[in-house]
């Protein structure tokens, strides 16, 4: 085999490889395309809720008043919500010095997995149990992921369902960054 | 480009398509389910509803948080399929059933090409023999495709 036949056969493999891996990351895109929906004009008062962390403490929303607040709910059985994490690692420690911060609301049904992919995440936000009452609470959580935007005010202005788009979050979170 | 280079080269390519197709492969499992094997949930709404034929059996896969705040009137909780104790209990349930039995099963936790649950429980009925299992497609997630579309629903244990 000459060196000339070889190039092209590394070069076919590259491109099949290029081929492969593009349609993947295509059709992933198609099936998770994120749908952001404005809740309202009004922006209702996100509920209040005490919930345990994974660490034992009692986490309640209301302490986190004054802040930008990103109510994640995700299980780690969630393809999805595994793929954002690493996002959402990147996002609290970009905006965290300017009052931003992430609470994450797992749906598992316990939390052994969850603190296994706290630490292989390595994960900077706190992370609580949630459950039937508290999707109740916020309109029902009948499918994963869906996250909240919560402004200084407590108030809710978008809900994400399915997927994030990362740049389109990054946008909203600087202008409820910005509201005082 | 000497031999030892080419060989060098070659199993990389291969290996990294081999990875490419293996996660597209595990990421879209529920897309793998035959079409001759699902039931759309407005056609499973006329099943329930329609006083003659044979009701199924129904059993929700996923997560229990998502069970408790809704599911389907009459179906049965067993537990996410993707986990071993999921599909044991699965087992363990309908064992005792005849093969020709007619199992719904669905799940409707995540958009249909990345749920973990669903795929795993038809082969794993299938595996046993059962012969009239149907998987409930649904397309995006339990809120979106039933509870919103004003479908018979019912909450709690």
């Amino acid at each position: 085999m000459n060196q000339r036949h070889l190039q092209k056969k590394v070069v076919a493999g590259i491109v099949a490889v290029t081929v492969v891996i593009g349609l993947y990351v295509l059709n992933r895109h198609r099936a998770i395309s994120p749908s952001l929906v404005v809740t309202s004009t009004e922006h209702p008062l996100a509920p209040d809720f005490s919930l345990s962390g994974l660490d034992g403490h009692t986490l309640n929303l209301s302490d986190y008043r004054g802040k930008v607040v990103l109510l994640d709910f995700w299980a780690t059985w969630c393809e999805p919500c595994r793929e954002e994490t690493p996002h959402f690692v990147e996002l609290q420690n970009k905006y965290q010095d300017q009052g931003f911060q992430i609470i994450g609301v797992s749906m598992d049904d316990g939390p052994e997995p969850v603190r296994d992919f706290y630490q292989q995440f390595k994960m900077n936000y706190p992370v609580v149990m949630g459950s039937a009452k508290t999707g109740e609470l916020y309109g029902g959580v009948l499918g994963l992921p869906i996250a909240f935007l919560i402004g200084r005010d407590g108030r809710i202005y978008f809900k994400h369902i399915g997927a994030i788009d990362i740049s389109s979050l990054d946008r909203e979170i600087n202008v409820q960054l910005q509201v005082q | 480009m000497n031999l030892s280079t080419k060989f060098v080269q070659l199993p990389l390519i291969l290996g990294t398509v081999g990875i490419a197709l293996a996660s597209a492969v595990l990421a879209y499992q529920a897309s793998l389910i035959p079409v001759s094997h699902l039931i759309n949930p407005d056609d499973l709404v006329k099943i329930l509803q329609s006083s003659k034929g044979e009701k199924p059996l129904m059993i929700q896969v996923g997560s229990h948080v998502l069970y408790a705040q809704a599911h389907i009137p009459g179906s049965e909780y067993i537990g996410p399929a993707s986990s071993a104790s999921g599909i044991q209990q699965l087992r363990k349930r309908v064992e005792p059933l005849p093969r020709n039995k007619f199992i719904v099963i669905y799940c409707g936790c995540c958009p249909w090409s990345h749920c973990p649950n669903i795929k795993p429980a038809d082969d794993a009925l299938r595996a046993m023999g059962f012969s009239n299992v149907r998987v409930l497609y649904i397309s995006d997630n339990f809120g979106a495709n039933w509870v919103d579309k004003g479908y018979p629903t019912a909450r709690g244990e």
